[in-house]
């Protein structure tokens, strides 16, 4: 089942959406989400390592993805 | 004590209602912090910028940053809110209170709150300049100018 990922500012530029739906079998890692989303439209625009959160916590890229977590791409911050 | 107020907001942000939950009887100092939106960036003409935030993980960020430093110096109350929407130049985008008995643990721990905000909180902000043009700040990507904060 796709997972749906949550995108942010340049992201959501990038992606032309604010929810992008990605094509993976869960559960799986953040890694083979933000793989997936390297193919779709908007996609290559991502930075070599984008940064992630899984239920609203930084996640490392080997964080497993079960459906129904809360999956984000988090743009470079720049609060203040 | 009750829970450090920390809050994402579409409002302008009154820094009097913060520091007013942050002091008590036994507070003897209170370091505030103004982030406000400055004319110029990187040598270009700022005429605005949009805050945008990922709420929830944006407040739980600041809240886990307010328990940090509170953890660090005990005792030490503190409020930290951000604006988002469109701010004009000169508009308040974030502000924070620090209260303390001592004055050293209430300066030292708004520059640390506003530090770790800065790196930590999911928060971006779209620079509008003269003639139109606009672009997401980034900053990992090096700029122009000698100034970086």
């Amino acid at each position: 089942m796709p997972v749906p990922v949550l995108v942010f500012a340049s992201y959501a530029d990038a992606f032309g959406a604010r929810i992008v739906s990605v094509p993976v079998e869960t559960p799986c890692t953040v890694a083979d989400i933000v793989e997936a989303m390297r193919t779709l439209k908007g996609g290559e625009r991502l930075p070599g390592k984008p940064v992630v959160a899984v239920n609203q916590s930084y996640a490392t890229c080997d964080v497993a993805v079960q459906d129904g977590d809360e999956v984000a791409l988090i743009p470079p911050v720049a609060g203040g | 004590m009750t829970a450090p107020w920390v809050e994402i907001t579409n409002e302008p942000i009154d820094l009097n209602a913060m520091v007013g939950t942050v002091v008590d009887r036994g507070v003897g100092a209170v370091a505030t912090f103004l982030g406000t939106v400055r004319d110029v960036n990187d040598g270009r003409a700022v005429t605005g910028i949009d805050y945008e935030a990922y709420q929830p993980m944006a407040e739980r960020e600041m809240r886990a940053i307010a328990d940090e430093i509170v953890s660090r110096w005990p005792g030490l109350r503190v409020a930290i809110v951000h604006r988002v929407g469109t701010l004009q130049v000169g508009d308040v985008s974030v502000a924070i209170a620090c209260a303390h008995a001592r004055r050293a643990p209430s300066a030292d721990a708004m520059r640390e709150a506003i530090e770790l905000l800065k790196v930590r909180v999911p928060i971006w902000k779209r620079e509008h300049y003269a003639g139109g043009e606009w672009t997401w700040v980034d900053p990992t990507q090096p700029t122009t100018a000698t100034e970086t904060r």
